[in-house]
This record gives C-alpha cells, sequence and structure tokens, in this order.
C-alpha cells in the first residue's frame, strides 16, 4: 500500500474540529505577522512538463567526463539492482523507522550494515550513523578527548585536507587543539609523533591509504600510544580494506572514514556515507546507535534497536554528539553493494583499480616531465611531479573527455597531481589519457 | 530504609568515602544503588588520573536513568575496580564492599568537609 496518503479536505476539518481550532493558520498564530507575509519573490507555480524542460535545461549545462580523479571520491560501478532496491517505497524514506513491530527490514540492513563494517575493519562493533568520512573522523576526535578526558588530539598531515578542515571545525568549538604530524615523504612521520606524544593529547588520527593514496606503515603506533594511553583512530576508504590490513589488525581503537566506494555512485558530491567502527570496551561512547539480532517470544529470529548512548536523550547537555539518526538509505547501498559484489567482488574491484592505478601511474612516468612525488606504495590515488603547466594539460584533457588531474599544490617549483583510476577505466581509456597527456 | 554503614565518609550527592592504609576507595551508598535500580553500566576513569573534589569521576547507568559519580576527595587514581565493567550489578549487590576507584588522596582534611554517617542518614531522609 502507498504509504504516505494526504489528507483530504474533509479529514482536516475533522482534526480541526477535534482540537478546536478554526483552520490550519491559526495553528501557526505564535508565527509573527511579519514573518508571515514576507515577500520571498517564489517563481509561479510550473506544470510538470515544464519542471523537466527547465531541469533538463540546466543539466545538458554539465559536460560529462570521464573522471581519472579519486581523492577521496571514487568512480566505482554501481550494478544496477541497487537503484531498483533502493527506490522501493518500504525504503525509500528519510525517517528511519526503529520500531522492531513494524521496521523488521529496516534493523535487518542496518545490522547487516554494520556487519559488513566490522567485519572489513576487523572491530568488534559499528554504528550505521556517520554522514561521511570527514565528520565521522571528528565524531571519532570528539569520542576520544571525551573518553581520555583530553582536549588535544593528533593528526598527520597526510589525512585528506577536507577531512583536516571538518575536525579543525568542530574541534574549535569544542576547545580542543588538534596538533598536526607532518609527512615525511608522502607519509606521516612517526619519528615527530614520537617526539610529540604525550598524555595530554587523546590520541592520533592517521589516514591509510593517506591522501596522496600512498599506504601508511601502521605498525608501532599502538606500543607509542600504549605509553601515553592515548587512542589510535584510524581513516580509511572502507573498501581499501578488503585488500589492506585493517584498523583492527593494528589494534587500532576507533576505525572511521567513508564508505562511497562500496556501491554509491559519485552524484556531484554527495550524498555520501562514513562509516565507524571501535572496541567493545569504548562502545558506549560511540555515537549513534547500534541495531542487534535477538529472539522474539516465540523464538523467532528478531532485529532491534540494541544500544544507543542513553545519554543523547537522558542526559542531552552531556552528550558528546548530536548524532542520533542513521546514514540509512546509503547504508543500504553499501548493504546491496557488499551482498552482491561479495568479498571476492569488492576485492576485485578494489583489486583491479589498484592495477589501472598503477598501470596509468607507470606509463605516465615514462613521459618526459612526470616523476613520481614520493618513493612509497599507493593504492588507488597516486602523486606526481611535473613541470608542465597544469592548466594545459587540464584543459587538454578536458577537450578528449576526460577530468584530469587533479592539482594540489607546489613542491620545488614543480606541480603536485593527483590521478586515479578504478575498475571502470579500460586500458583504452589509459592509454588515451597518457597519449593526451604527452602531447600536452 | 536503605543501609548506611559507620567507619564511612559520606557526599551529599550519595558517594562514600573509606579510608585505608592511607589510601581513599570510592563507591556509592546503599541509598544510590536503591533509587538507581538495576545497574548496567559503570563508566569507569583511567588509572593515574587526576582527580579534583566535585569534579565527574564517572557515570552508572542504571535501567531507568544515568547518573555521574563525583569524587568526593582530590587525588590521583592508584586503582580501578575493574571488575565492574563486567558485573556492573555488584553495586547493586553490596554497594560498601564493591568500590569504584582507589585514591591516593592529596589533602587528607578534606576529609573533614565530607559528612558523617549521622550527617548522610539526614539527607537520605529527607
Amino acid at each position: 500500500m502507498f504509504k504516505y496518503l494526504p489528507h483530504t479536505e474533509r479529514e482536516i476539518k475533522e482534526m480541526l474540529q477535534v482540537i478546536g481550532v478554526d483552520n490550519i493558520d491559526d495553528l501557526f498564530h505564535d508565527v509573527p505577522k511579519t514573518l508571515k507575509d514576507l515577500d520571498l519573490d517564489v517563481p509561479k507555480a510550473h506544470s510538470e512538463l515544464e519542471i523537466f524542460e527547465r531541469f533538463n535545461h540546466l543539466a545538458n549545462k554539465n559536460i560529462p567526463l570521464t573522471p581519472f580523479v579519486g581523492a577521496g571520491a571514487y568512480d566505482h560501478y554501481t550494478p544496477t539492482v541497487i537503484r531498483h532496491l533502493i527506490e522501493r517505497q518500504e525504503f525509500l524514506t528519510a525517517y528511519t523507522p526503529y520500531q522492531p513491530e513494524i521496521s523488521q527490514g529496516t534493523l535487518q540492513y542496518i545490522f547487516e550494515y554494520q556487519s559488513i563494517v566490522t567485519e572489513l575493519t576487523q572491530m568488534d562493533v559499528a554504528n550505521a550513523s556517520m554522514y561521511d568520512g570527514a565528520t565521522a573522523t571528528a565524531e571519532a576526535m570528539m569520542m576520544a578527548c571525551k573518553t581520555k578526558r583530553r582536549n588535544k588530539i593528533f593528526m598527520s598531515e597526510t589525512v585528506h585536507p577536507a577531512t583536516i578542515k571538518v575536525v579543525q571545525t568542530y574541534a574549535k568549538y569544542r576547545n580542543i587543539t588538534v596538533t598536526l604530524i607532518p609527512e615525511q615523504d608522502g607519509v606521516t612521520d612517526i619519528e615527530i609523533f614520537k617526539e610529540l606524544n604525550d598524555k595530554d593529547h587523546a590520541g592520533i588520527i592517521v589516514q591509510s591509504p593517506n591522501y596522496y593514496g600512498n599506504i601508511e606503515q601502521l605498525d608501532g603506533y599502538r606500543t607509542l600510544l600504549d605509553e601515553t594511553k592515548g587512542l589510535f583512530i584510524v581513516n580509511s576508504d572502507l573498501a581499501t580494506l578488503s585488500t589492506l590490513k585493517p584498523a583492527g589488525y593494528y589494534k587500532a581503537d576507533i576505525a572511521v572514514g567513508e564508505a562511497q566506494s562500496l556501491g554509491i555512485p559519485l552524484w556531484f558530491g554527495g550524498p555520501y556515507i562514513g562509516y565507524m567502527a571501535t572496541t567493545k570496551k569504548l562502545m558506549r561512547k560511540m555515537p549513534g546507535r547500534i541495531c542487534g539480532v535477538t529472539e522474539d517470544v516465540d523464538g523467532k529470529r528478531a532485529y532491534v534497536l540494541t544500544l544507543q548512548a542513553r545519554e543523547q536523550h537522558i542526559r542531552r547537555e552531556k552528550a558528546n554528539s548530536n548524532i542520533c539518526s542513521n546514514q540509512s538509505l546509503l547504508a543500504l547501498f553499501v548493504t546491496i553493494y557488499s551482498a552482491i559484489m561479495g568479498k571476492k567482488g569488492i576485492k576485485e574491484a578494489q583489486q583491479k583499480s589498484f592495477n589501472a592505478t598503477h598501470y596509468l601511474a607507470e606509463e605516465l612516468t615514462q613521459l618526459d616531465g612526470f616523476d613520481y612525488a614520493f618513493n612509497q606504495p599507493f593504492f588507488k590515488d597516486v602523486c606526481l611531479e611535473t613541470p608542465h603547466d597544469p592548466q594545459v594539460l587540464q584543459k587538454a584533457c578536458e577537450d578528449k573527455g576526460f577530468f584530469a588531474p587533479l592539482v594540489i599544490g607546489e613542491h620545488n617549483g614543480k606541480h603536485r597531481l593527483l590521478l586515479s583510476a578504478t575498475e571502470k577505466r579500460t586500458k583504452h581509456d589509459i592509454d588515451t589519457l597518457v597519449a593526451t597527456l604527452e602531447v600536452a | 530504609m536503605s543501609k548506611i554503614k559507620k567507619g564511612y565518609y559520606y557526599t551529599n550527592t550519595h558517594e562514600w568515602v573509606k579510608v585505608e592504609d592511607g589510601f581513599a576507595y570510592i563507591g556509592i551508598s546503599d541509598y544510590a544503588q536503591e533509587n538507581l535500580g538495576e545497574i548496567v553500566f559503570v563508566e569507569l576513569p583511567d588509572e593515574e588520573m587526576v582527580i579534583e573534589a566535585g569534579s565527574e569521576l564517572g557515570a552508572i547507568e542504571s535501567v531507568k536513568a544515568a547518573s555521574d559519580i563525583l569524587s568526593p576527595i582530590t587525588g590521583t587514581i592508584v586503582m580501578v575496580n575493574d571488575e565492574l565493567e563486567d558485573n556492573p550489578e555488584l553495586l547493586n549487590e553490596d554497594p560498601y564492599e564493591n568500590w569504584i576507584v582507589k585514591v591516593d588522596m592529596e589533602d587528607n582534611s578534606e576529609l573533614s568537609e565530607l559528612l558523617s554517617p549521622d550527617e548522610y542518614e539526614d539527607i537520605c531522609d529527607e
């Protein structure tokens, strides 16, 4: 049955009669008249046809390009079936219904999503409540500072700059100081961290693969942090953990990051989904909610809302996070993608992206004026250096229908470029891009 | 009628302090556990943490409430009763035997500012 039946005039009248109000406007009599009479200059109503024409016209202004840029948002393939299932009206709602009596489907897929996150990160528990990788990282910072009762945190400079900015913004209004640990050859300089590490900081945030695509050496942090009782927070693109050793392997306390690579299209920049997983020890410090599986009175399997940090409701003024909802629809994307692809399929897509990026990097560094910026293992982003004018390169690529390269700054008079190729890029695509950059 | 043990110092926020071998043990009173009901989680601080009198030491969650544990005294935590992590119900079973933290007190004179069993009884009766 269609869930969203509008009220009829008669029903509205009946309801107004019951509560003793003449008309709907009377319900808003508290709103000052000056606010009600605002002249908002809203255009007149359009027909469906007119709306389609207007938006098609706007959409056609976009120039569709084939991306060879990742930097946190990856053009992986989204199997068609996801869209079909997602758009079922039982799922397509901004509201996440939690009542187990009517929401077994929703609770089950949230439970499965959490299970996928814990399996990939090898952590004990996960929620389904993070808006994106950047805010998830900020939540991890707040969780660490609250748990440790310390108001400083270390963060590697190789974390995605947008994530750094979001974390710094959250930190500012929490009176938390973020101490950045500089990089050395494109990875976190653990020696500097070793020197600075102290009991005033709640822990460290490291990203791997990092912003440059480099795979960080994550050994060693646990021991250093145990000395100061700090927390180890690892940020990773969730899909890459199908292939790389995950946060749990390095005995991290909190695993966070972006899960967009698991089936969510680029969509011009969003919405994406963040994930957060932690240890059993810290689960009550985790924002958001956890769905669990149990048995009903008849002994049948049933899904329920198992844990939510109670302070969000009971002690709101002490709550450490304002996250109370779920990134539910996006979690469903990830769940269906993971179910369809399976362990093997997720890994294959990531490995193919790894191979494509490495092939692209090898071919490009054969050209004059393209060198690796770092001598590090990398995953599906590669950072190159070139003396060429990056705007000329970008223009040449655009003319051929490619979006590349991303220019991320200068170093020793050379421009640093970020490039990435996913499993969707064919050898022909890559060869054409390389040829384009060679001519430019 | 909840139990109030002799030989303990009390606070009006229902914590107790017991001094043994120069160390202060901190817990919650019988009145506190009775009013909280079934305790399901105790949030414990870290060892070596410095706490101030009146500051938040941890928190207790029961099926019907969540409330802070305030430190009655100033000092450094030398030991935490880890057993409460897995068995929070111990605080319901025997709140006076199951202390929460053991503290190296900074200033013993702070004890004189705490409530005697008789004074605490008056507060519970109110």
